[in-house]
């Protein structure tokens, strides 16, 4: 885990502080202010709930939740980040330099989630118009039930990927495990590649978009037929 | 009607079969039509032990009641008082359920809160999120929390009064949501993020977290998001009542809202609503069982909804330990669901007032439970809201009747002591005697001999009754 380096206003020890303290300072943190958060220790909820254009680094790993909801704010994370990493973010920036375990950006309505290694387990469950973009690999169930927004996977996805999905879109670079149901491969067309070119340089990577294949919704379980009983 | 009349089959000497009732034999001739299963709104049909299953003793030579209408029974409640900042102060005990806007109508929404407002109560959003119909109209607005997450917004979330974390509802314990194809129109697939048009289920387990560990760790999220002013609610269907609550407790509620089998929903498959999950009676004193060994009861409020229909249902609710109830489908009702008047459109639609509860499919022609702007229309959203404030006055003043004739100046101070059975079911759910007998089923003879009731209002009473 590298350091970040900080352009310093404030700097809060959550060895000193409690995370509460943290937050509430942050909600009425002003437009602008910059912050940065040390010895996180894996503790929950850190930076949840931001609602200003501010920015946090946080220096080590994080616990569930952290930037949970988030809007406007731009947030870093050192380390790695536990389940549900900026879940139900809004809009603004979530950047995780580790790993992010499972549910990461889950329900999310906007902005743009970063994680540069790995995500377990449903990645972007239900995202909602957020895009993810993930250096690394991610876990089974990824994208399930993905409404929409975009998921880009740099490398292997798990099992399952975009299972009962409605209208996300999915670029995968490496291997995809079995595909969920009513997930289908899909044709790259210019605008795609053009998204996807512009999410990966905003997550500062320099993939070649052609590397990438698309996924989507074959759009066979919107409507309920009985025919189709099996598959629910 | 038709003049003809045919003879009644059972004057033909014919009998009826009560195993293959005539409702089971359409559903089976419909599943082979069709091949479809039956989903629908409402409740659980069947007849079920329920608070028609208890009498109030009322005073006695030992016992003294209160003037009726003079002397003050008050009708309170505080809710979160645990962890919240900011609790909710209630008039009445009397709230309105969670119900989604996109099951109902924004007038159907808006008279909501005109009623609840009215009489100083609280509304619920539920799936699909917050309304300005509602929010503008509610004075006291409770946020669900739900697995679909559909249109879940931190704006509205720091909006609300309290917040509902959803894990089931009483007639679907275990089952997601759903919301047909015809009821979602652009503004509702917009507030869902999604395509006009298509069915939208809604997920059965919350997306970023499992268990009651986990649910801790989300619960403290989002007091941290609203710097703990909100109460936070747990909304539990009932199936395993006890074990539920105490993890709920655990996981840091400040309020637990228990939700029966009888309980409404906006569209479930019928096979769920009538076989899962247990009646409200039975999940009361489990619920409270578990307050009570936390030493929590009355400081974790208890809000208890499936079937509550008038003053009694809530006298004898709060007498088992709840501290408030929900009402759903009573307050459809009093907007005008199911009305008499409406006799001829129920019938060109397959249905007849009175047993409409094709919930689900948005024809409603009472414009409550429906999407198209046309019905809507009908629906008078201050006219119906003050029917709903009427339902809840007369409902609040019969609990109050109750409770004086019990001695009881507050409704608050209702107590199991106050109840006996009518059945065995009854007497041995609730674990009050059968009336006229001293006897409990279930329970050891030693702890029957008991003069106290096995329910009483203390906190760390042993279960009572527990298989022995
Ligand atoms: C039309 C309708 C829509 C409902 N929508 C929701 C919902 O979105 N979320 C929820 O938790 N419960 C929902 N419910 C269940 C109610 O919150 C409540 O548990 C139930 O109606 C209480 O039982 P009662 O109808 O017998 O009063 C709905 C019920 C109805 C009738």
């Amino acid at each position: 885990m590298g350091t970040l380096s900080v352009d310093q206003s404030t700097r809060v020890d959550l060895r000193q502080r409690t995370v509460t303290d943290l937050n509430q300072a942050l909600h009425q943190a002003p437009a602008g202010s910059q912050w940065e958060v040390l010895h996180p220790d894996g503790q929950h909820a850190i930076a949840a709930g931001l609602a200003a254009p501010i920015t946090v680094k946080i220096e080590g790993h994080v616990g569930y939740f952290a930037a949970g909801m988030n809007e406007e704010a731009s947030v870093e994370i050192s380390g790695n980040a536990g389940v549900g990493v900026a879940e139900n973010m809004m809009s603004g920036r979530v950047h995780v330099h580790g790993s992010a375990s499972q549910s990461a950006g889950a329900t999310a309505h906007g902005g743009l989630l970063v994680i540069d290694g790995d995500a377990a387990a449903r990645c972007g469950i239900s995202m909602k118009g957020v895009n993810i973009v993930v250096g690394g690999g991610v876990g089974h169930m990824s994208a399930f039930m993905a409404q929409a927004g975009a998921l880009v996977i740099c490398g292997d996805a798990g099992d399952g990927l975009g299972d009962s999905i409605y209208e996300a879109r999915l670029y995968v670079r490496g291997k995809v495990g079995q595909l969920g149901a009513d997930c289908v491969a899909k044709e790259m067309r210019p605008e795609h590649l053009a998204e996807l070119s512009g999410l990966l340089a905003q997550a500062g990577l320099d993939h070649d978009p052609a590397e990438f294949r698309r996924y989507g919704s074959a759009r066979q379980l919107y409507n309920f037929h009985v025919e189709n009983a099996f598959a629910y | 009607m038709t003049a003809i009349t045919t003879p009644d089959p059972a004057a033909l000497g014919l009998r009826e079969n009560a195993t293959f009732d005539r409702a089971t034999i359409a559903a089976i001739r419909h599943a082979a039509q069709t091949g479809l299963y039956d989903i629908r709104g409402g409740g659980a049909k069947r007849r079920l032990p329920h608070f028609d299953d208890l009498l109030f003793l009322g005073a006695s030579m030992s016992r003294y009641p209160l003037e009726g209408y003079r002397e003050r029974c008050d009708t309170d409640v505080t809710i979160g008082t645990r962890f919240a900042k900011k609790p909710l102060h209630l008039k009445t005990p009397v709230t309105i359920a969670g119900m989604s806007f996109g099951s109902l109508s924004g007038q159907a929404k808006e008279a909501l809160g005109r009623g609840a407002s009215e009489v100083g109560t609280s509304t619920t959003t539920g799936d699909g999120g917050m309304t300005e119909e509602e929010r503008g109209h509610s004075e006291t607005l409770v946020y669900q929390y739900l697995p679909s997450r559909y249109g879940m917004n931190p704006k509205h979330l720091r909006l609300a009064d309290a917040i509902e974390v959803v894990l089931g509802q009483g007639a679907k314990p275990g089952g997601g949501g759903m919301l047909l194809g015809q009821k979602i129109t652009e503004r509702v697939a917009a507030m869902r993020t999604l395509p006009v048009g298509i069915d939208q289920r809604s997920a059965c387990r919350h997306p970023d977290w499992t268990g009651p560990d986990d649910l801790r760790i989300k619960i403290t999220e989002l007091r941290e998001i609203t710097d703990w002013e909100k109460p936070i609610y747990v909304k539990i269907g009932a199936s395993r009542p006890y074990y539920d609550v105490a993890l709920a407790i655990k996981a840091g509620a400040d309020a637990i809202v228990l939700d029966g089998m009888q309980g409404g929903t906006a569209a479930t498959q019928d096979v769920f609503i009538e076989h899962v999950g247990i009646p409200t009676l039975a999940a009361i004193p489990q619920a409270v069982d578990a307050l009570q060994e936390a030493g929590l009861h009355r400081q974790v409020q208890l809000i208890v909804s499936g079937g509550v229909r008038s003053g009694a249902d809530v006298a004898k609710a709060l007498a088992l330990g709840a501290d408030a109830v929900s009402i759903g489908t009573a307050a459809l009702i009093a907007l005008g669901d199911n009305d008499p008047a409406l006799e001829d459109e129920y019938r060109k639609i397959g249905s007849a007032a009175g047993y409409y509860d094709d919930w689900q499919a948005g024809q409603d022609p009472a414009g409550i439970t429906t999407q198209d702007p046309e019905l809507s229309k009908r629906l008078d959203p201050v006219a119906a809201g003050h029917r709903l404030a009427n339902l809840l006055r007369v409902m609040t003043m019969e609990a109050q009747i109750i409770a004086r004739a019990c001695g009881k100046a507050h409704l608050a101070h209702l107590e199991p002591e106050d109840l006996v059975a009518l059945t065995i079911e009854a007497a041995a759910m609730t674990r009050r005697p059968l009336a006229g007998t001293d006897w409990i089923p279930g329970l050891a003879p030693a702890a029957q001999a008991a003069p106290v009731a096995p329910v009483a209002p203390v906190a760390s009473a042993a279960p009572a009754g527990g298989g022995a």
